[in-house]
């Protein structure tokens, strides 16, 4: 074989082993859907995060927009802090945002999820008002006044709800099971 | 008594003397690299021999490989009604841990032998020393670029056998048992990490590449210059790198995926 032929087969074979790197990398792996970490932190504290683990997902309205970047303990309070990278383009979200920790299905993982408060409405509360008492809407101080009321780095969201432990949920069923079986033998 | 301990002590001896002459093999072939880079027609030409006639067998395998994980993991995931989680298993075990190793003893078995029996021949017939004569270093000329084409080839060819491994896992799992296409991939993408699993599996073929290769060229090197000593040789590399790359693979697991 000269050394033509060689070298094209070697460039083939070297090509493939790329493409099969790149595939690997593209397709299979998380790399479409990871960005570099470019995002802003907020912290949220739960009663209870049993379950949840760092780079579960955040998501609102059921699309990620983020993920749990850490999850410490605060002795102080006795409660979970995580702490959730957000993606830079959602830096619309409202001050009172809600997080919660649900189950992707009944055996599934946890994720958090985060529901817009009512902040969100403020610039339309804006419009309605003004619509209503017949004055000119000007959008510009609706930015102005929701720009102090949104998410940042470093925001922490107050209203939480824990994750659900089925055992707790079975364990206050039985008790209030057996209560109301215990009312029904005394009448 | 002192005998059964003078026994003892040659072998340990014997195999000292072994792992040094290795360690100083590779240490003059690293040494004697740079030369290559002003020819790297010698190694192309050898990850010709050593790459690109080792990817029939890497192909092959690599899908029959994935399409036996589609099917077995098929039937166990089936009970517990999470069949869309098969792309999950046939990626992760392919990149994780079957596309590196498997394609490392393929590798050991059709790359490894080739180079030793080529080099004990090479050695056994006076050619090394024949190259030395004439002020030829067989260590840059011979040995350098062998090793350097074994650690190019063996990550393309594990890249290749997982990547492979994975289509052998689609055409199964969702061409014959039904698995949902989107499901198969969105679960994998969901759950396999570039720098977790992907670069650790890369990493792994890479270290699996250097030791393959370097036991090959130590026991070519070091045959006995007899058809004997090169049948010897040849069996002992397939063995020892064999459990080198099985070894390593456990170390290497519990630093990279163990916590």
């Amino acid at each position: 074989m000269t050394s033509r032929m060689t070298e094209i087969w070697v460039g083939i074979f070297v090509a493939a082993g790329m493409a099969a790197l790149f595939m690997l990398a593209m397709k299979v792996s998380n790399l479409s859907t990871y960005n570099s970490g470019e995002g802003f932190d907020v912290i949220a504290h739960f009663e209870d995060a049993s379950g949840l683990k760092v780079r579960s997902p955040v998501t609102m309205a059921g699309v990620r927009i983020g993920r749990v970047k850490d999850i410490q303990f605060d002795d102080q309070t006795f409660e979970a802090v995580v702490t959730m990278r957000l993606e830079k383009r959602h830096n619309t979200l409202p001050q009172d945002t809600s997080a919660s920790i649900y189950t992707a299905g009944l055996l599934g993982e946890k994720y958090v999820g985060l529901e817009p408060g009512a902040g969100s409405d403020h610039c339309e509360e804006l419009a309605l008002e003004a619509e209503l008492e017949g004055e000119e809407f000007n959008p510009a101080d609706c930015k102005n006044d929701a720009g102090n009321k949104v998410l940042r780095d470093g925001s922490r969201i107050v209203l939480t709800q824990s994750s659900m432990v089925l055992e707790k949920l079975i364990g206050q069923f039985v008790s209030r099971f057996l209560s109301d079986s215990e009312v029904e033998d005394k009448k | 008594m002192l005998d059964s301990l003078q026994s003892l002590g040659s072998k340990a001896l014997d195999f000292f003397q072994r792992l040094g002459r290795g360690h100083i093999l590779l240490l003059r072939i690293l040494a004697g690299s740079h030369t290559l880079l002003s020819r790297l027609g010698l190694v192309v030409n050898q990850i010709f021999s050593v790459g690109v006639l080792s990817l029939l067998i890497i192909l092959v395998s690599g899908l029959f490989v994935g399409m036996v994980l589609g099917l077995q993991g098929y039937n166990t995931l089936v009970d517990f009604g999470a069949e869309e989680s098969l792309g999950v298993v046939v990626s992760l075990s392919l990149v994780r841990e079957l596309g590196p190793v498997v394609s490392a003893l393929l590798f050991a078995g059709r790359a490894g032998s080739a180079l030793t029996a080529e080099i004990g021949l090479m050695k056994a017939t006076e050619q090394l020393s024949a190259m030395e004569m004439m002020a030829v270093d067989p260590v840059r000329r011979v040995l350098a670029p062998r090793f350097w084409a074994g650690v190019i080839s063996m990550p393309l060819l594990a890249a290749i056998f997982s990547a492979v491994g994975v289509i052998g896992g689609y055409f199964v799992g969702v061409g014959l048992l039904g698995v949902d296409e989107g499901a198969y991939w969105s679960q994998m993408q969901a759950k396999v990490d570039l720098h977790e699993d992907i670069y650790n599996g890369v990493i792994k073929s890479i270290v699996f590449g250097v030791v393959v290769t370097w036991i090959a060229i130590f026991e070519g090197n070091d045959a006995m210059p007899t058809s004997e000593g090169v049948s010897r040789a040849t069996t002992r590399t397939v063995v020892h790198s064999s459990l080198a790359v099985l070894g390593l693979d456990f170390i290497l697991t519990a630093l990279m995926f163990g916590n």
